[in-house]
């Protein structure tokens, strides 16, 4: 196939990524652009392996055999709940595929003893360390959100000092390889072992709970690992996709960063949520709460004529989607409206509430996010909250002395009652307590999720 | 600096602000789509991955080649299929029954 030839099938294929995010603009022709995508993917896969680089087959087929067989596995068995582990690993494999490549491209040069371009180089240097970051920086954050390593920021003294000596080495390495001729690997090698380090030291000092923004971030790594391999190959779709995706992980790591109200570097560097961060401001001692019934959570319920589910990730922990499903319907029954209110971190990831309850059946067109949600909170006869702590805290509007003031919250002291379902008075994941829970206008209803929400289901039916 | 690598530069900065347009309208609720996705068009890595495979360099490079294609594939193939459950499952309100 022409050189040119197949540029042009490249650029077919850039064409078909950025039709298909543009139809993730709504859940109707989403499918339909992820379709056009993974269309592009395949062609740009087909070109590949059409062009004349490409002598041996064999071990291409056992490659793409083997990596699709678990791709596919993967995708295939993942639980919704654990979504953020899955694209954790798959940032991750997306990063040490680049490493690879660039690492390839480097022996390659050595090997046929070939000086490599200055430009060339330097971009092997850029994905290598990127590729290596992406690796190991996605595998600890696997490893935290799949709780086989404390979620707890992992800090030790001078941590910054020495994380900031390693990024200078890896820099030093890299620029003396550019600069000075001749190829060597030992350097090379070193490099990619310190970078890898690096990836690993950068996620250690973050948090569980703060996983969100990292893996957003590391999702923009990925992208940023496979633009710099495209510079290496001197690929112009690789390029593309790319800088598609380093936006993509940007953005979304930036509106999560906002909807807790930190910046980026407090995320990044703050080793936010260790026993430092739990002082609670209020203390709770001489506050009563109400504690209702079934029964009479049930009747509010039933003739409430605007219910608002506010979900937190309680909900999920214990397993209450399709419970809580079964309650809105039956509540609709009754000639009720209901709303779900999405925080953006409800989940454990951007968007995850909204999947775990799609999985439920909860038509989209019911879950309302924050900002629309809030003003419509004074014509709620209830709110009912499921497992949801910290982004339903009047702390963060009124109490300037809380760690979480400032942070956008759903503002479920505005409606006309609360109901609040919690397994105990624990406070939630920043260990802040809240006042939600002593308001005269809340009644809270103790138990587990699920099983509280069934009686609800069980109590409503037989009115 | 060689043309090709001004070229380069040049697409990736066009492509990043068309990335911040079309990702900042996709609505809050199809984000964990949206990262699962982009995250398998990263995968696109395996057009190199595919390229160090094929070639004929020596075993260390084949084998190089081969643990490439497998993540890159796992990216892809895993990337868009657990996206594509994702999206199977959002419905509108009128079509439920």
């Amino acid at each position: 196939m022409p050189a040119g030839l197949a540029s042009l099938i490249y650029l077919v294929s850039a064409a078909l990524f950025i039709m298909g995010i543009k139809r993730l603009q709504s859940p109707d022709t989403a499918r339909n652009g992820n379709l056009m995508s993974g269309l592009g993917m395949l062609i740009a896969i087909v070109v590949t392996l059409l062009d004349q680089q490409i002598v041996s087959f064999h071990v291409i087929i056992a490659g793409v055999i083997v990596g699709g067989g678990l791709g596919f596995w993967m995708a295939r068995s993942v639980k919704m709940t654990s979504m953020p582990q899955m694209v954790a690993l798959l940032n991750g494999f997306g990063g040490g595929a680049s490493l690879l490549v660039a690492g390839a491209e480097f022996l390659k040069a050595g090997m046929f003893g070939e000086p490599l371009a200055i430009d060339t180089n330097i971009t092997i240097q850029l994905g290598t360390l990127i590729g290596s970051v992406t690796l190991t920086g996605s595998f600890i954050a696997f490893l935290k959100l799949q709780e086989l390593m404390s979620g707890k920021p992992l800090t030790f003294p001078l941590q910054k000092t020495f994380n900031a000596l390693v990024f200078l080495a890896i820099a030093v390495l890299a620029v003396y390889q550019v600069v000075v001729p001749g190829h060597q690997a030992e350097i090379y090698y070193a490099m990619v072992g310190l970078s890898l380090l690096l990836g690993v030291l950068l996620v250690i000092p973050i948090g569980g709970a703060d996983m969100p923004v990292v893996i957003a971030l590391l999702n923009s790594y990925s992208g940023i690992a496979a633009a710099m391999t495209g510079f290496v190959i001197d690929n112009q779709v690789l390029i593309v996709a790319g800088a598609l995706v380093g936006s993509s992980g940007l953005i979304l790591a930036n509106i999560m960063c906002k909807a807790m109200n930190r910046s980026l570097a407090n995320v990044l560097f703050g080793a936010f949520g260790g026993d430092s961060a739990g002082g609670s401001t209020k203390s709770a001692e001489g506050l009563s709460v109400n504690e209702v019934s079934v029964e009479d959570a049930a009747l509010r319920l039933a003739y409430a004529r605007l219910v608002i589910i506010v979900p937190g990730y309680g909900l999920a922990v214990a397993q209450a989607q399709h419970a809580v499903r079964e309650l809105a319907d039956l509540i609709r029954k009754n000639g009720g409206e209901v709303k779900y209110a999405i925080h953006p971190v409800a989940g454990r990831m951007p968007g995850h509430m909204n999947v775990l309850l799609a999985e439920a059946n909860v038509p989209y067109d019911q879950l309302v996010e924050m900002d629309d949600i809030n003003p419509q909170f004074p014509r709620a006869d209830v709110a009912l909250v499921i497992g949801a702590n910290d982004v339903v805290n009047p702390a963060a509007h009124n109490d300037p002395s809380s760690p979480i003031y400032g942070m956008p919250i759903i503002e479920v002291e505005n409606a006309q009652s609360t109901i609040v379902m919690k397994r105990s008075m624990n406070p939630g994941f920043a260990g802040i307590q809240n006042e939600l829970f002593y308001h005269q206008k809340t009644s809270m209803l103790f138990g587990d999720a699920k099983a509280s929400l069934s009686a609800l289901v069980g109590e409503i039916k037989s009115l | 600096m060689t043309e090709s690598v001004i070229l380069g530069i040049v697409v990736f900065t066009l492509a990043t602000f068309l990335g911040f347009e079309l990702i900042q309208r996709v609505p809050p609720t199809l984000h964990t789509p949206l990262m699962s996705g982009s995250n398998a068009i990263s995968g696109i890595t395996i057009v190199g991955a595919l390229i160090i495979a094929g070639g004929d360099f020596g075993w260390i490079s084949q084998a190089i080649g081969f643990a490439a294609v497998v993540l890159a594939m796992i990216n892809v193939v895993g990337g868009y299929s657990v996206t594509d459950r994702m999206l199977r499952m959002f419905r509108k309100d009128s079509e439920s029954s």
